[in-house]
């Protein structure tokens, strides 16, 4: 069997910061494959940005990054910051949240897009500008010619992501990390790029990452999702099984406390008690527990690990209790 | 963009003016008198009542000033009678204490402070800026600590005190170099590099101090933009990050800083230039301020301010080249 | 409406000058408001939705006076505050408060918890003993621990902080609170919380509620009424579940259908609208229906002629073809 496109195993990352250590990332592990995208979704301190800059290798500082990232067999950690220059833009690359400041203010967009080209396939300057302008076109912005000669504040919100989506795939990479892209936009652009980035998807057999905390926007572009808390990973699902019967009961929590436009809305929101935990102190047992309403004592003193649901869909979750659920549910 | 240049030419006008109504409104107020300064200790009082004559002393304050703008623009005539002097456009007046137009005093001495301020200007952006920038890029490591702790320490030295080190050092003890006479930098390069050797390096190392810890402090800023992340996915080589993405963006505000500082020193340096011995303005400026020679004073203060105006318009027409957000 | 009306908006409009560029030159003036008019009955909510730049902050910060509109009047129980002196609203401020989008930044962070939710009682000549009891009831109304009222706001979660937000709009027992995108910011789950607790202090103190956000789940979530706006106007306004199930704006419409719905399989039925193009922006309105540019079902009409709320499928529309 050929190697996933992207399989990271094990994945954790450290930080070193005046006030200790922080774990943000812990044995987190899942795989990519072309032409299918994975939704990673948590709130804020979930490690799920971190995870992502750590495959893309971006981490910079007082950080120590541990476990396995391999793209599409290639071992991308442990390489040096030149080996793994040709590899990022080029076979994998990333789109952030804020497009305005992600792109450089003082350089046109046409330049941003041409200059890793000419960087990554040692081009001329006009193969490379006239790849920028046919890229801008195929991202869905009118009279790219002319707007490859404009600056980053002289596009619209959205046309500033689909620039950054232009960038991004310049260089056909196989890969596309997608970190929280339509938080900063309204409604009605949101549904544009989701739009253009499963178009382009399908046109390249692209593999996706989809960094989001809306649970929405995970139903809609996933086929499989990694529910991510406290830095680690407690279920991994195909998407129709982790939205149907969502087993963690962090992931249930979730899901139950959205307001939904698409269900009636007498009763009160059931809600998670509590906030998100603090990564500097790191409870010794499952991340949750304090938050949970399952929470035993074997919750607070043992973390569970990932394990098999059982449901045939091949889910993992890391829950004490979830397994037990799925047993108690079957005799009935 | 032609209206803006205009509005902008018209503030530096009105903020010259300005600053030589104030200069010249605190030399009235001063106690001593213009006329005994420019007619010198042997003076009889009728004398004395001429030159002030002489000097429109009698005028009220209001027609001096006058006076002395429309000598700038146009020349004026001081005086009457047999002792009538043409003083040519652009008129800053006489010197009292040596009787030269103060104009020709600056433009003599000009070249000197000029090359003083420049040759200076380029060490400590290079000192200045490699540091700062070696620094940024190091962040908290042990270079790092080292070279802001050099900054600290050149930048607490005195300018005395480092000139009076390098002449003490170089000069005096290793006898490297002669003391500093200026040459001109037409007459003979390469002396006039010898000369203003030491100078430039007394000058620019306090400089190169404040530059070190401005400029490591606006790379780090830099460097940590969203943008620069941008590029790194990209797969540009970290040279290009830094130099294209980085630097560009880091070095933005140290220019406002620059045109200030190298506008102020144009007009002279008055420690550096004693200390060596350097006949610039700084040093005219010195001698005319203890003399109560109020023209020269005048006219320095004019130039320095004119310089400094002029430094901030060209900077701030450079951000509309550097950064396309930025519009006039 | 058989209730009293608390408060009545009749043609607000806010024009800010335009902007001054590097050359202090002005832009165009920006009308942010556009003529919007509702009622709020007491003890309702009214959910103000529009995406970013749509004029629904500027909206409610005029409602509570912390901007005086160009024109137009708002009348709380009847008497029009929009020009009043800021003497003469002093003695009405107390029943006008506002909760903000981000809890820390809107709390002062060298104030401790007391001092925070007891201002606005001080101003109203409180005595300093009986303002910290009630801060203290005030906090256990909304959840946090009364003993923790000598705390700073850093000490405190998102939410939490949230909470201190509301306890100090409710110091003075308002009767309406403008709340301005107050769970935008918060973790998803930690929005179910503040979004019951308002829906219970409603409850409990009789509160009425504009609430602005650009979430639609929330804000059908909260609301009796529901209005959306779009580039300064209100485009559509009704009640909450008869705009939701039958939009009649073609902006309403898609602005629904964008909404991504947690649930994988009903994504995948869904039809949506997409629409083009970003909200334009209000320094320079399109003439006619300022949506027509973006809409779906634009005719030569829409070009030109600007279309006023009308009723429509028992609820008011701005469109020239309501409905299907």
């Amino acid at each position: 069997m050929a190697a996933p496109l992207l399989e990271v195993r094990d994945l954790r990352v450290t930080f070193t910061t005046p006030r200790g250590t922080v774990r943000a990332v812990d044995s987190v592990g899942f795989t990519v494959e072309s032409g299918r995208t994975l939704g990673i979704v948590g709130e804020s301190g979930s490690g799920k940005s971190v995870t992502s800059l750590a495959v893309m290798g971006l981490h910079r500082g007082a950080v120590e990054v541990g476990g396995s990232v391999a793209l599409a067999g290639q071992e991308l950690t442990g390489l040096t910051e030149r080996e793994l220059g040709k590899v990022r833009g080029r076979r994998m690359a990333m789109i952030f949240q804020d497009p305005l400041s992600s792109l450089h203010p003082y350089y046109t967009v046409g330049e941003q897009i041409a200059e890793h080209f000419r960087v990554h396939f040692r081009s001329g300057r006009a193969a490379a500008r006239r790849r920028a302008v046919d890229m801008l076109g195929e991202v869905g912005i009118p009279e790219p010619a002319r707007r490859a000669g404009e600056y980053p504040h002289q596009f619209s919100g959205g046309m500033r992501q689909r620039a950054m989506i232009a960038m991004a795939l310049a260089c056909e990479p196989e890969l596309l990390i997608a970190d929280e892209p339509t938080t900063a936009l309204d409604v009605t652009v949101q549904a544009q790029i989701l739009e253009l980035i499963a178009r382009l998807q399908q046109e390249r057999g692209l593999g996706v990452v989809m960094i989001t905390h809306d649970l929405g926007v995970v139903a809609r572009v996933a086929h499989e999702v990694l529910v991510m808390y406290g830095g680690r990973a407690v279920e991994q699902a195909p998407v129709d099984a982790l939205f149907a019967d969502p087993a963690h009961p962090y992931t249930r929590g979730l899901l139950d406390s959205l307001p939904r436009l698409d269900t009636a809305d007498d009763e009160p929101l059931p809600f998670i008690p509590g906030s998100p935990p603090s990564l500097l102190l790191p409870a010794p047992g499952c991340a949750f527990a304090p938050r949970c309403p399952r929470a035993a004592e074997r919750c607070t003193g043992e973390r569970p690990e990932p394990a098999a649901y059982g449901d045939g869909t091949g889910r993992t979750v890391a829950c004490h209790f979830a397994g037990v659920r799925a047993v108690e549910e079957a005799a009935r | 963009m032609i209206v803006y240049l205009a509005r902008r030419l018209l503030a530096l006008a009105g903020v010259l003016l300005a600053i030589a109504a104030v200069t010249f409104l605190i030399f009235y107020v001063l106690p001593a008198d213009p006329a005994a300064a420019a007619c010198g200790k042997t003076c009889s009082a009728e004398r004395l009542a001429d030159v002030r004559v002489h000097l429109g002393l009698d005028q009220p304050l209001w027609r001096q000033f006058a006076d002395f703008l429309t000598g700038i623009f146009t020349g004026r005539t001081l005086g009457t009678g047999q002792y009538a002097v043409t003083c040519d456009f652009p008129c800053l007046g006489y010197s009292y204490e040596s009787s030269l137009p103060v104009w020709d005093l600056l433009m003599d001495r000009l070249p000197v402070s000029a090359s003083l301020a420049l040759g200076a200007a380029v060490l400590w952006l290079i000192l200045g800026l490699g540091a700062g920038v070696t620094a940024a890029l190091r962040k908290d490591t042990a270079t790092d600590k080292a070279l802001m702790v050099g900054a600290v320490a050149a930048a607490s030295l005195p300018v005395y005190f480092t000139s009076v080190m390098l002449i003490h050092g170089v000069i005096r003890i290793a006898g490297l170099l002669p003391y500093p006479t200026y040459q001109a930098f037409t007459d003979n390069p390469l002396g006039w590099a010898s000369n203003l050797l030491l100078p430039w390096t007394a000058l620019a190392l306090l400089y190169a101090a404040m530059y070190a810890r401005q400029s490591r402090g606006s790379m780090i800023e830099a460097m940590a933009e969203p943008y620069i992340r941008t590029a790194r996915a990209k797969g540009m080589p970290e040279r290009t990050v830094v130099v294209k993405h980085g630097l560009r963006s880091g070095m933005t505000p140290i220019l406002t800083i620059f045109g200030i500082d190298l506008g102020g020193l144009l007009a002279g340096a008055v420690i550096t230039e004693s200390i060596f011995g350097l006949p610039g303005i700084g040093r005219l400026f010195y001698g005319a301020l203890v003399n109560s020679d109020q023209p020269v004073v005048l006219g320095v203060t004019l130039l320095a301010a004119f310089f400094i105006v002029v430094a901030n318009l060209v900077v701030d027409l450079l951000y509309a080249v550097i950064d396309p957000r930025v519009r006039y | 409406m058989t209730e009293t009306t608390l408060l009545s908006v009749r043609d607000l409009t806010m024009t800010f000058p335009g902007r001054r560029s590097a050359t202090g030159r002005r832009g165009a003036p920006v009308r942010a408001v556009d003529g919007v008019s509702f009622d709020l009955a007491a003890g309702q909510t009214l959910g103000l939705v529009g995406e970013s730049g749509c004029g629904k902050s500027t909206t409610g910060r005029m409602l509570v006076r912390l901007l005086e509109p160009t024109s137009g009047r708002v009348a709380f129980e009847g008497r029009d505050i929009s020009r009043l002196s800021q003497g003469a609203l002093r003695p009405l401020r107390r029943h006008l408060q506002m909760v903000f989008q981000d809890p820390h930044s809107s709390l002062n962070p060298r104030q401790t918890v007391a001092r925070i939710i007891s201002e606005p009682l001080l101003v109203q000549g409180w005595s300093a003993g009986d303002a910290r009891r009630r801060a203290a009831e005030l906090m256990e109304l909304v959840g946090l621990i009364p003993e923790h009222i000598d705390r700073y706001p850093h000490e405190f979660s998102g939410g939490q902080a949230q909470r201190i937000g509301i306890a100090r709009s409710l110091a003075t027992s308002p009767r309406l609170i403008v709340a301005d995108e107050p769970v935008s910011a918060l973790d998803v789950s930690v929005q179910a919380q503040i979004v019951n607790l308002m829906e219970r202090l409603r409850a409990e103190l009789g509160l009425a509620y504009v609430f602005i956000a650009h979430d639609l789940s929330v804000v059908k979530r909260v609301s009796d009424r529901v209005a959306v706006m779009y580039l300064g106007r209100i485009v559509e306004i009704g009640d909450k579940a008869s705009l939701y199930e039958n939009p009649q704006h073609p902006y309403t419409r898609a602005l629904l259908s964008a909404v991504p719905l947690p649930d994988p399989a009903a994504e995948r039925r869904r039809e949506r609208i997409v629409l083009l193009g970003d909200p334009p922006s209000p320094a320079a309105p399109p003439p006619g229906c300022t949506f027509h540019p973006r809409c779906p079902k634009a005719q030569e009409i829409c070009r030109t002629e600007r279309p006023l709320l009308r009723l429509a499928a028992s609820r008011e529309v701005a469109c020239h073809f309501p409905g299907d």
